[in-house]
């Protein structure tokens, strides 16, 4: 993938990013206002096909943001660069993939 | 020592927002995994009071806080390169690290 289009996606997934981070944290401060602890808030989500949408988006807008803005880092900050340092970012990606994937599924059970 | 090119308000909004977004990219993973224990532990019924994350409140806090900076600090990258906007640099950098610490005050005094 070139530079440019990397750029973009690190963007364009900062700006679907916002309102969902905006969104969530509000939600668990409301929930902890509410006296619920994270794990009963989560309870309320439980059979939400809205609330799994909503997190689905989430998880993969934050799979392709955090490993591309580490990676800049890492290229910047280390000696690290070049297809390793791409192979693990991408492997990052993968591994917030397939967590959210896991708690978004036992959401929906 | 700080170089003097670096000693600048815009220099240290791009620290920040590096800064915070290495240490929720940390804790990102963390945060999914006790996520998809806590909603397994209830699916299966194995436990009548579901966990929780096993986070302090000050830690828990501390990640509200550091998000709130990085979506601040991010919107105002996000305005720079997109908007039209030529003078407003100095002062959406404190603008953004204000907003984004008084929002996370503001919550935590909610959530008490």
């Amino acid at each position: 993938m070139t530079e440019v289009v990397l750029f973009l996606l690190q963007r364009a997934s900062a700006l679907i990013l916002a309102p969902l981070v905006l969104v969530h944290t509000v939600l668990v401060v409301g929930a902890v206002r509410g006296g619920l602890d994270a794990g009963e808030a989560l309870m309320r989500a439980r059979g939400s096909l809205g609330w799994s949408v909503f997190y689905g988006l989430f998880v993969v807008a934050a799979a392709v943001h955090a490993p591309l803005g580490l990676h800049s880092v890492l290229r910047e900050w280390t000696p690290w660069r070049g297809r390793s340092l791409d192979l693990a970012m991408a492997a990052l990606g993968l591994l917030l993939l397939a967590l959210g994937g896991w708690a978004i599924r036992a959401i929906l059970r | 020592m700080l170089r003097p090119a670096h000693n600048h308000p815009g220099y240290w909004a791009f620290l920040a927002l590096r800064l915070s977004g290495v240490a929720l990219t940390l804790f990102l993973p963390v945060h999914l995994l006790m996520l998809g224990l806590t909603l397994e532990e209830a699916a299966d019924g194995s436990s009548s009071s579901p966990a929780g994350l096993p986070l302090g409140e000050a830690a828990t806090w501390s990640l509200v806080a550091l998000l709130a900076l990085h979506l601040a600090l991010g919107l105002r990258v996000l305005a720079l390169e997109l908007l039209p906007w030529c003078h407003a640099r100095r002062r959406w950098v404190g603008i953004g690290a204000g907003a984004a610490l008084g929002a996370a005050i503001l919550l935590a005094a909610l959530a008490v």
